[in-house]
């Protein structure tokens, strides 16, 4: 079958406004927020539904050509980059939310509703989906589930694995399961399997998504320090009294330079770190533990340790905090972000590592991180067009996830592996560890038909 | 099969499409004068990260989930093009036209990519550089659009019959016939929006005096559909403004401020008619230039840099000194409102206020003053309500769709009011309101505000049976 008939099937299966196939048009589809590879797919498709989803994924496993699955693109490892000669289907068409049980605290959504859709859909409700990643108001609920998305609130309540009690799923050869959302200890937990997997395993087409109360008090404070060092002490030690803050968000001077120009947060220029902590829970008890908090900063010499009075004013430093990344725009014509993970109480040594590591490789290196979770998120100010700095770029992006394997973290929190760090995959796991993995994925998809070249290699190939 | 081959066949399956082999790494940039992207402004599209955190803000994304329609994808196009990678393909072509120029991506951007300085010089080069039969003899655009909208007199001039066939119930009568529909396309649009008869009152007099303790001395701006479709509302806000300690004056030979040509890729008649606005108001007279409908308002803060050329500077003074009224007032500090106006309402932003000049929160907080107005806030309120200048016109499907939308979220909301700041969106929402037969006024903010400093009522409309039954279900 040539590729003009698959598109004719497609199509036929689709109706032709829900095909893209015009190279024109599908250009923009070459990669998602990872733009350092690149390639134009074979054609784009918009299903509404799993059986469409199933009808496509089983045209192109006759043609012998890999799927992948999309959602809003915002992903920063190349996850849903296509593979050559792939298909994309993209998932924003399916985003109906289908129904809400406050009563369950569950919700079923389409895998294009966008996190924040969501919330906002429950508002007044008391309840809130709570992995929220800095891209919530614009990555969908499909796009977490697939990377297992966190975001700063995860500290307390967990990633998405946590959130989501079951899945219907396509799988390679197009057929179309359910797993969850009752839990049933006579099968096998598969919902969590997928979640994460990067669309290797199955392709999501519903979510039934857990739904969290509301805190009743919250308290938002902004610390300032003279250095990161001091900062990232303060963060262990807070984490070594057994306090679990609801979020504890570190930025550093660099990426506060972008931040300032957009936003206008007020930090004094003076300020080489700042940390960003959310106590929340019950009313009763909040104002004692804030006070331990501070004192606890105290021992590292805050500049200024500023309180947020208002509901705005707390919005404003989430929104500072969560566009952080997007204003990188301000430094630099083009960046790669990296998502390594370190044990808390090596928060200091890891950056100073990324120092000594940005000078080595003459790449200017700004920092922002999940501090409490051990996540750290240096991006490296690049532009696409020097492709001798774009190099070294990628060469330091590795020492630093290499120096995070040393120091027993990951190479990734949450944006995933994608195509970006598919070469550590060995740094990090024993062989015997990857090739568990891959028996799963063969498992589930024999064909290697889905996402093919990204997480872990294709050993078939 | 290999790449070259792939590629083929999906050449031989569109033959229409010349778009050029693609090459991630190759940067040729030959923007030459011939390249349609030669006026944009090159520096903003190095500022796009592509990391899509604006996807979600734009209206067309929101409608097809296709990143060919939203602003990481549009502006992919135009860098390709920029680039000299590939040539402007129809379908490219399409989704470019496509564009609201709502500018809601720049508020969501925290790159701070100024998109309109791409899209706005991009489209003005194709429809410059298009010489396609169909657009140079385009009667309704040269006709109608250049010549007949931006000039307030020749419209008022042309809607006096259609205005007493309203009153004469014709139109309605018409238009629940679906005859209005047999108007050959873009004209039949175009007679759906006109709003129901009002008496448009007096034209404004040259001066209008503070009431009380003087404040400031301001320039109203009045522009040209605004005047002959909504001069009530200009009333409205010349007298909150007098309310406010403001001399009002409203200085003689003023115009359109050009941007229904500049949208229609007619820079040079929009230059003539800011050059004309820049000799009406002497800038020195006044603290400040004020208008009142967001559209207009985003394109005077823009002279400074749409044209480039000896006037330059003086537009760029010009544009310092324009601010919205409802900017202006809130940092004036308003005037206590004296009259309760007991109605729930709702604010709609028009994208050219809260979007093009981030007046977001001024409306809202003189809104929250007047006593006993229930505010409620607007789903998706930023989102575009579809009219976009003249988009309604030249993209009816799209806009049709979006105005459903805007009134799905203005139902749930359950006001009896809808308040909007710009003519396009006053008129996109009437024409949704009244083909649905719902009782919601929509309104001015400046208008209900002017209600309660006269201390008068606001009378309801009662819909149609139909339209009860709507607004109940949500």
């Amino acid at each position: 079958m040539s590729n003009t008939e698959l598109i004719r099937k497609l199509r036929a299966a689709l109706k032709p406004e829900n095909v893209l196939s015009v190279p024109s048009e599908l250009v923009v589809y070459d990669c998602d927020a990872f733009t350092v590879e690149r390639h134009i797919p074979l054609a784009v498709v918009f299903p509404r539904s799993a059986v469409q989803v199933a009808e496509v994924v089983r045209a192109c496993s006759d043609h012998g050509c890999p799927v992948v699955a999309r959602g809003a693109g915002t992903g920063l490892a190349g996850g849903c980059t296509p593979p050559p000669n792939g298909v994309v289907i993209v998932l924003t068409r399916m985003n109906k939310i289908l129904d809400i049980r406050l009563r369950d605290a569950m919700a079923l959504v389409e895998p294009g509703v966008l996190n924040l859709q969501l919330t906002n859909a429950l508002s007044g409700t008391g309840y809130h989906f709570a992995p929220d990643p800095s891209s919530q108001g614009t990555a969908t609920i499909g796009g977490n589930v697939a990377t297992n998305a966190g975001g700063p609130h995860t500290l307390k309540y967990g990633v998405t694995v946590n959130h989501v009690a079951g899945l219907e799923v396509v799988l390679g050869d197009g057929s179309i399961l359910q797993f969850g959302p009752v839990e049933d200890p006579a099968a096998l937990d598969l919902a969590r399997v997928v979640c994460g997997s990067e669309g290797t395993l199955a392709i999501v087409t519903k979510i039934w998504a857990k739904l969290t109360k509301n805190p009743q008090a919250c308290r938002t404070i902004r610390a300032t320090f003279a250095s990161i060092d001091d900062a990232s002490q303060a963060v262990s030690q807070i984490i070594a009294a057994g306090i679990v803050p609801a979020a504890l968000e570190l930025m550093d001077r660099g990426i506060l330079d972008a931040v300032e120009a957009a936003f206008a947060l007020g930090v004094p220029p003076e300020a080489a770190a700042v940390l960003i902590i959310e106590l929340d829970g019950p009313e009763a008890g909040l104002d004692s533990l804030l006070e331990q908090v501070i004192a606890l900063c105290r021992n590292w010499n805050p500049g200024e340790v500023l309180q947020a009075k208002t509901p705005a004013e707390r919005e404003l430093l989430w929104k500072c905090r969560k566009m952080a990344v997007g204003a990188v725009g301000r430094l630099s014509p083009g960046y790669m972000i990296q998502d390594g993970v370190v044990p808390r109480t090596r928060l200091p040594h890891i950056f100073r590592r990324i120092l000594e590591i940005a000078a080595k490789h003459r790449v200017r290196i700004v920092n922002v991180a999940h501090a409490g979770d051990g996540n750290v998120h240096p991006i490296l100010l690049l532009d696409e067009r020097d492709r001798d700095l774009t190099a070294r770029a990628k060469a330091a992006s590795r020492e630093v996830l290499e120096e995070c394997i040393t120091c027993g973290g990951s190479i990734t929190a949450e944006h995933g592996v994608g195509i970006e760090k598919i070469e550590l995959m060995e740094k990090l796991f024993a062989p015997a560890d990857l090739r568990a993995m891959h028996r799963v994925r063969q498992a589930f998809d024999p064909a290697s038909q889905l996402n093919p070249g990204k997480k872990y290699k294709t050993i078939c190939q | 099969m290999n790449r070259r081959k792939w590629w083929d066949s999906l050449h031989s399956a569109h033959p229409t499409d010349n778009f050029m082999n693609f090459s991630s790494q190759d940067n040729t940039n030959e923007s030459g004068e011939d390249n349609l992207a030669a006026g944009i402004a090159y520096d903003q599209l190095l500022r796009c990260v592509h990391c899509g955190l604006c996807t979600s803000s734009c209206p067309t994304y929101l409608e097809t989930g296709d990143e060919n329609n939203g602003p990481r994808g549009r502006i992919q196009l135009i860098r390709l093009v920029a680039d000299g990678r590939t040539d402007l393909t129809d379908r490219m072509r399409h989704h470019l036209e496509l564009c609201l120029d709502c500018r809601a991506c720049e508020t969501a951007c925290p790159s701070g990519v100024q998109y309109g300085r791409l899209i706005e010089p991009f489209r003005q080069a194709i429809e410059a550089k298009d010489t396609r039969l169909e657009k140079r003899w385009d009667i309704f655009r040269r006709g109608i659009l250049l010549n007949l909208f931006p000039y307030a007199d020749r419209l008022r001039y042309v809607l006096r019959p259609m205005r007493m066939l309203q009153r004469l119930g014709i139109v309605s009568a018409i238009e629940r016939l679906g005859l209005l529909k047999l108007l050959p396309g873009r004209l039949g649009r175009l007679a759906q929006m006109l709003p129901s008869p009002t008496r448009p009152g007096p034209r404004l007099p040259k001066f209008l005096p503070a009431v009380g303790r003087k404040r400031a001395r301001v320039a109203f701006f009045v522009g040209c559909v605004a005047d002959a479709m909504f001069r009530p509302v200009h009333w409205a806000t010349v007298r909150v403004l007098q309310q406010n300690g403001c001399d009002v004056f409203v200085p003689r030979g003023q115009g359109c401020c050009g941007a229904i040509h500049l949208h229609n890729g007619d820079p040079l008649g929009a230059r003539r008619l800011a050059d004309a606005n820049l000799v009406a108001f002497e800038l020195d007279r006044y603290d400040a230039i004020l208008v009142n409908h967001g559209g207009c308002g985003a394109m005077l803060k823009e002279y400074g840099h749409h044209w480039h050329d000896g006037l330059q500077p003086h537009r760029a003074r010009f544009a310092d000194k324009v601010k919205d009224v409802h900017e202006f007032l809130d940092n004036l500090g308003v005037v206590p409102f004296s009259g309760r106006i007991e109605v729930s309402a709702t604010y709609h932003d028009s994208c050219h206020l809260t979007h093009a000049q981030r007046v977001a929160s001024a409306p809202r907080r003189l809104l929250a003053k007047i006593p006993g107005l229930d505010l409620r806030e607007l789903p998706e309120a930023g989102i575009c309500c579809g009219a976009g200048g003249t988009y309604n016109l030249t993209e009816p499907e799209m806009s049709d769709q979006l105005s459903r939308r805007k009134l799905d979220n203005i139902l749930s909301t359950g006001a009896q009011v809808v308040l909007t700041a710009n003519a396009g969106c006053l008129l996109q929402i009437q024409r949704e309101v009244r083909q649905a037969g719902l009782g919601l006024q929509v309104m001015h903010p400046m208008e209900l505000m002017d209600l309660s400093y006269r201390g008068e009522k606001l009378e309801l409309k009662a819909g149609s049976e139909k339209g009860k039954m709507k607004m109940n279900v949500s």
